[in-house]
């Protein structure tokens, strides 16, 4: 049977895909926080997942204004890199995993979680700096991929508890797939940030804390937090958290710490990454 | 009228992209999603008013884009995440875009940043900072 092993959380700023793309790692603003990613990606070589269901959310990339699906699960057998306003970023497509993909959909759909079903479908930095930061740069990514997209671009987004409850159901799908699969789930998006207005720039690095040691000590808790509260203490784009709570649904009950990294800044962003493996 | 939660009105320097901001910037957001096609951006930048009257948008709202008037475009129901395409068609980051919107140069905003961010003190609501 499949199952789901660890879930990896971590922040998707755009601007640290640009700076492995323009060989820029290694300046004194940028390496810190490459260096803060080492034992985590140590430890993506080691696990050496087959599948990694992966958790962000479009930027206006592959949806524009028409169509703003809450969840959508990606069905192809591959997905092309968008091009997000200064070409697409230099990395190999994203290989899907169709069949797993379909059967996802499924029981998702009959366990009530109205899922949107994309066969084609572009992703942009939200799902490929999360891979980026996983899996270096590599000629072909490593492993099979199935990219769940969830809206918290127009208000509202899908509650921390529906997420966490998503989490919880895809557990189980992956639970019920016969294949012998070792599977990562990635909540990607975060931690405190705010790139709009005169309040740009804001940072919380307490509610952010409380935040990572809430996955192993109280998910629930973390899963009832209002979505004002993400706003109001974390930034308007905080609210990119409760797609973390998505992977934590996706553990089980219990969870094991593995490794943390917090960082400030990554341009506007508190960068955020946990390792949890299933207990 | 749509009831939407009056604390999203409460946040101080920030207008949320709601379903009321969303269907008054669709237009504008869907200018800015056009911008994601290299030979747009370029029929963009050779003419800009031209360009824009290809979209049903007000006028407000294509003056705002020929100003760069970010926060006006926020006002006028633009999200950041597409108006970042703007800022990319003029070869800028999104932390320009940012700093542009706090009303300092890149470098300050940077260094507001290195130094651990603004602090969320004195920008939970607009009633904490009598601007109600």
């Amino acid at each position: 049977m499949a199952r789901i092993i660890a879930g990896v959380g971590t922040s998707h700023t755009p601007a640290i895909g640009a700076a492995v793309d323009n060989g820029r790692t290694g300046e004194p603003y940028w390496a810190p926080l490459f260096k803060g990613y080492e034992p985590s990606k140590k430890w993506m070589a080691e696990t050496a997942p087959d599948v990694a269901i992966v958790v962000y959310n479009d930027h206006v990339n592959a949806f524009d204004f028409k169509i703003i699906p809450t969840f959508a699960v990606g069905c192809a057998a591959e997905f092309p890199i968008a091009d997000e306003g200064w070409g697409p970023r230099p990395v190999p497509p994203v290989k899907g995993y169709p069949e797993l993909a379909a059967h996802l959909v499924q029981s998702l759909v009959l366990d009530e979680f109205d899922i949107t079903i994309c066969n084609e479908m572009q992703v942009d930095h939200g799902l490929t700096v999360p891979m980026t930061l996983m899996f270096g740069q590599p000629k072909e990514w490593p492993l099979r991929v199935i990219p769940i997209a969830v809206n918290v671009i127009q208000y509202p987004a899908p509650t921390g508890n529906r997420c966490y409850q998503l989490g919880k159901a895809i557990k189980k799908a992956v639970e019920a797939w016969d294949e012998d699969l070792r599977v990562v789930i990635f909540g990607t998006g975060g931690m405190s940030h705010q790139i709009q207005g005169p309040r740009a720039g804001l940072i919380n690095k307490e509610f952010d804390t409380a935040f990572l040691d809430g996955l192993t000590r109280d998910p629930e808790a973390l899963a009832r937090i209002p979505p004002i509260e993400y706003l109001r203490e974390a930034g308007a784009e905080a609210i990119e958290l409760v797609m973390w709570l998505i992977m934590r649904g996706a553990l089980g009950d219990r969870v094991r710490e593995v490794y943390r990294f917090y960082h400030v800044p990554a341009s506007s962003t508190a960068v955020g990454n946990i390792i949890l493996e299933a207990a | 009228m749509s009831k939407k939660p009056e604390e999203y009105e409460d946040i101080p320097g920030t207008w949320i992209f709601d379903a009321e901001r969303a269907r008054k910037g669709y237009h504008l957001n869907q200018f800015l999603y056009s911008l994601m096609k290299p030979e747009n951006r370029e029929e963009f930048l050779a003419d800009e008013r031209k360009y824009l009257m290809k979209f049903p948008m007000t006028e407000e709202q294509r003056e705002a884009v020929m100003k760069r008037d970010w926060n006006r475009l926020l006002e006028l129901g633009g999200v950041s995440y597409a108006l970042a395409k703007l800022a990319f068609t003029d070869k800028k980051s999104y932390q320009y875009m940012a700093s542009q919107m706090v009303g300092v140069p890149e470098e300050e905003y940077v260094k507001m940043m290195l130094a651990g961010g603004r602090s969320p003190d004195g920008w939970r609501s607009k009633s904490e900072r009598r601007e109600n």
